[in-house]
């Protein structure tokens, strides 16, 4: 465990270094976010529905973009080679970047729901508190799919591609476009077995119910089980001995 | 042809590799390979680019699949947890993090290996990086970099070294004070593989073991080798040595072809 926060403090002090990116990470999602409030500006009752629900996909996006992209660059540069060399075991590697990466998403979760909310005017009834826990949930979901989907890429460009293949189908499936009840026959169970289902979920019932603490905690728990399963599949993928 | 390792060295070598077989894709690149590394001493892998002395390198420290052979690195499986806490490996093209400082990353492989602050700055002095400490990897030269990643390499102040061609594209003062550096840490105990295509750093080495196409030319100190051809330096033993195994491959040939 020593290792994974050694881990997470490099991976945080090379992100200093980038501000560009830090600034992306924090930005785009308002502005997303803004743009979704601004099209829906004479139909709030639409935006109250898709707000909550964009708050549980950036994280995951996001993340799974920003973690394939290092891991890429981690094998690329040698570095992971190296680091397999190292006392460091493959499970810490992986903790490291979701603690990291968490992190992050704690700030971009914080900045984004501030901003739907007092500035956008997004209604949400639970605790603002727990819907900050759900993106930091879903982000830490998304470094760990992250990982475990770059451990098949052998280029960058599959890297890149992973991200519609991954991600896609559970954006078309999460309820945002179409509640998911309302899904044919088929798409409604598919969608019970995709992560972003749960973290949408949970945005919803946070949204729009008072006392929904205890599904919401479900929903939370389902989504770290799914983090710590691809987090395990995830080490078991990265191999130490390659060709 | 090759003289044996002589008994003593084998038996206390720090890395003993053995019929070691590696095909990467379809290419065989190491057939059947045995050398052994004495300890307390820097020992050259000189060959050719292709020869095989990174796969060699990189089935020592653990990550190269192998396809049959054994690797012992100071008694123990090469690749085991414990040898990862002795052993360090600088990889041929320098691996730091462009975005970290050189003093973050040093420091960094530093603490996976329980090591302080203290060394991370004495490893980077040892390559003569202390005035770049603060600077990121992204903005080093070339050189620079390499000696970066040497640093990560020193800094776990492993008992055994495996580099992957320290040296190449540095000037000939600082070729000369990283070869020295080697031999201080041999001194202090430590053993070292340090690969180079370059021939001339030959003479530098306690022992050397020259490679062309995954096969072992000679595994011998520089004087031994030199007297052994009858050649005035490295390059010129290397080639006596594959003009003779060509003749000796040629002569085989032809006896096969006669015995017909």
């Amino acid at each position: 465990m020593r290792h994974a926060f050694i881990t997470a403090g490099r991976v945080l002090g090379q992100l200093r270094n980038d501000h560009r990116t830090v600034g992306l990470l924090l930005v785009v999602p308002l502005v997303l976010m803004g743009l979704m409030a601004w099209i829906f500006n004479d139909t709030p009752l639409v935006f109250d529905r898709i707000g909550p629900a964009l708050l549980g996909v950036f994280p995951l996006v996001v993340m799974f973009i920003v973690t394939s992209v290092s891991t890429l660059r981690e094998r690329m540069s040698g570095t992971l080679e190296r680091l397999l060399t190292t006392p460091q075991s493959k499970g810490a590697f992986m903790a490291g970047y979701a603690l990291a990466f968490g992190a992050v998403a704690l700030v971009q979760a914080v900045f984004a729901t501030t901003f739907a909310v007092y500035v956008c005017g997004l209604d949400i009834v639970g605790a603002l508190w727990l819907l900050v826990l759900v993106a930091v949930a879903d982000a830490v979901l998304g470094t760990a799919l992250g990982l475990l989907a770059s451990g098949f890429a052998r280029t960058e460009f599959q890297a890149v591609q992973f991200m519609p293949a991954f991600i896609l189908p559970q954006f078309l499936l999460c309820g945002l476009l179409v509640p998911r009840d309302k899904l044919p026959d088929g798409l409604t169970q598919l969608s019970d077995f995709l992560p972003l289902s749960y973290a949408v979920d949970a945005m919803n019932t946070l949204a729009t119910t008072a006392d929904g603490t205890s599904d919401v905690l479900i929903d939370l728990c389902i989504l770290l089980a799914f983090s710590l399963v691809s987090l395990a599949l995830g080490a078991l993928t990265l191999r130490r001995r390659t060709e | 042809m090759i003289s044996p390792a002589p008994r003593h060295l084998v038996e206390d070598a720090a890395i003993a590799v053995t019929d070691l077989r590696v095909i990467r894709g379809k290419r065989v690149v190491l057939p059947d390979l045995s050398v052994h590394v004495p300890r307390g001493q820097v020992t050259g892998l000189l060959g050719p680019s292709g020869s095989g002395k990174s796969t060699l390198i990189r089935a020592i420290v653990g990550v190269q699949r192998v396809e049959s052979g054994t690797i012992t690195v100071l008694g123990l499986p090469a690749g085991t947890p414990e040898l990862r806490h002795r052993v360090s490996y600088l990889t041929q093209a320098p691996s730091v993090y462009d975005d970290l400082s050189v003093g973050a990353t040093v420091a960094y492989f530093g603490r996976i290996a329980g090591r302080s602050k203290a060394d991370a700055a004495d490893a980077i002095e040892r390559v003569g990086l202390t005035d770049h400490t603060d600077a990121l990897c992204r903005n080093l030269s070339g050189g620079e970099l390499s000696r970066a990643s040497l640093a990560v390499a020193l800094v776990s102040k492993p008992e055994v070294l495996v580099l992957d061609e320290p040296t190449v594209g540095l000037d000939p003062v600082l070729r000369r004070s990283l070869w020295s550096m080697f031999h201080d840490l041999a001194n202090e105990g430590a053993t070292l593989l340090v690969s180079s295509h370059v021939m001339d750093e030959a003479s530098r080495c306690d022992r050397l073991v020259l490679l062309r196409e995954g096969e072992v030319l000679a595994d011998d100190t520089p004087a031994g080798l030199l007297e052994q051809t009858g050649t005035p330096d490295a390059e010129a033993a290397f080639l006596a040595l594959i003009d003779e195994k060509d003749a000796a491959v040629k002569a085989a040939n032809a006896a096969g072809r006669a015995g017909r």
